[in-house]
């Protein structure tokens, strides 16, 4: 029990269960409408609706910008069904310079690489895609190593 | 698409975002905390996400010919190139300064989680440099 109070500090129930309800969302997406949900895309598609730069204007962009707009509006409403029901009010304390440096790399990265920690994490995965397999490997790697030098720094 | 597939959509994503703020993902800390090795429970998460997924994605199409409202069950590809593991050693730098990935940046606006209006506002930077230097 010891080892588990040490690399689980505030419990695993939560996780587990967050980490359930997630991929019964991705699978209730699936078995609905066949489609695979990542979220990262959801940025670049949406740009397509401001954007007359031909890569955001590729078929595969204009022909889903749509429904990824739909799925990304229904995360917030279910994060606003938690807030109000059994969630807390919070708002984080990592310095603005870190929330606008890091978004803007997560952006960058995530689109070149075409997907993030739910579309090459959660999807590629369970698609057992080995390209996948090894960006989930390499980003977690490079974020630790980020996030020790921040901490370094002075960063939250 | 259909308006039903649609409502399908919004619902899978209600649940997603409802699911991400159950498990602490929309705050930062907790996701510095498992970069930095103090508490491990991200790894529930994308792990049990990943599984769920994972039977359904490998069972579902053998036991039904279609979708329930579509016509039929689209794959994930990724490609074994420089950009996908390039673009994921990026990502992560970017993860590791401000522990926001994607999906929490866009739930945390439902949980009045106000300060990742900035990492959303700066992912979309992100995408659109990432696609205008992809255009030329």
């Amino acid at each position: 029990m010891l080892l588990i109070d040490t690399l689980f500090p505030l419990g695993i129930t939560h996780y587990l269960v967050g980490g359930l309800l997630v991929g019964s969302a991705v699978s209730f997406l699936f078995v609905a409408t066949g489609l695979v949900g990542g979220m990262s895309t959801f940025f670049t598609t949406t740009l397509s609706y401001a954007s007359t730069w031909s890569y955001f204007n590729q078929e595969k962009y204009v022909t889903s910008r749509t429904w990824r707009l739909a799925y990304a509006a229904g995360l917030v409403i279910g994060a606003a069904a938690w807030f109000f029901t059994v969630g807390e009010s919070f708002q984080t304390s990592v310095s603005r310079w870190q929330l606008a440096l890091g978004g803007f790399i997560v952006g960058f990265g995530a689109r070149l690489s075409n997907g993030c920690t739910s579309g090459h994490g959660i999807c590629g995965l369970a698609s057992l895609q080995l390209p996948s397999l090894l960006a989930v490997l390499i980003f977690l790697a490079s974020a630790m190593v980020s996030a020790a030098l921040v901490k370094l720094l002075g960063g939250v | 698409m259909k308006t039903s597939s649609l409502a399908c959509v919004v619902l899978a994503g209600a649940l997603f975002g409802f699911g991400l703020s159950y498990a602490s993902m929309i705050k930062p800390e907790v996701v510095l905390s498992f970069l930095r090795f103090e508490d491990f429970g991200l790894l529930w998460v994308l792990g049990a996400a990943s599984f769920v997924t994972l039977l359904t994605y490998q069972l579902i199409p053998r036991l039904m010919g279609r979708p329930l409202l579509e016509a039929v069950f689209t794959k994930h590809s990724s490609e074994m190139n420089r950009n996908t593991l390039g673009g994921a050693a990026i990502f992560g730098i970017g993860w590791g300064i401000c522990g926001v990935c994607p999906g929490p940046a866009i739930a945390g606006l439902g949980a009045a989680n106000w300060p990742l209006a900035i990492t959303l506002a700066a992912i979309f930077a992100g995408a659109y440099v990432q696609g205008r230097v992809m255009s030329t």
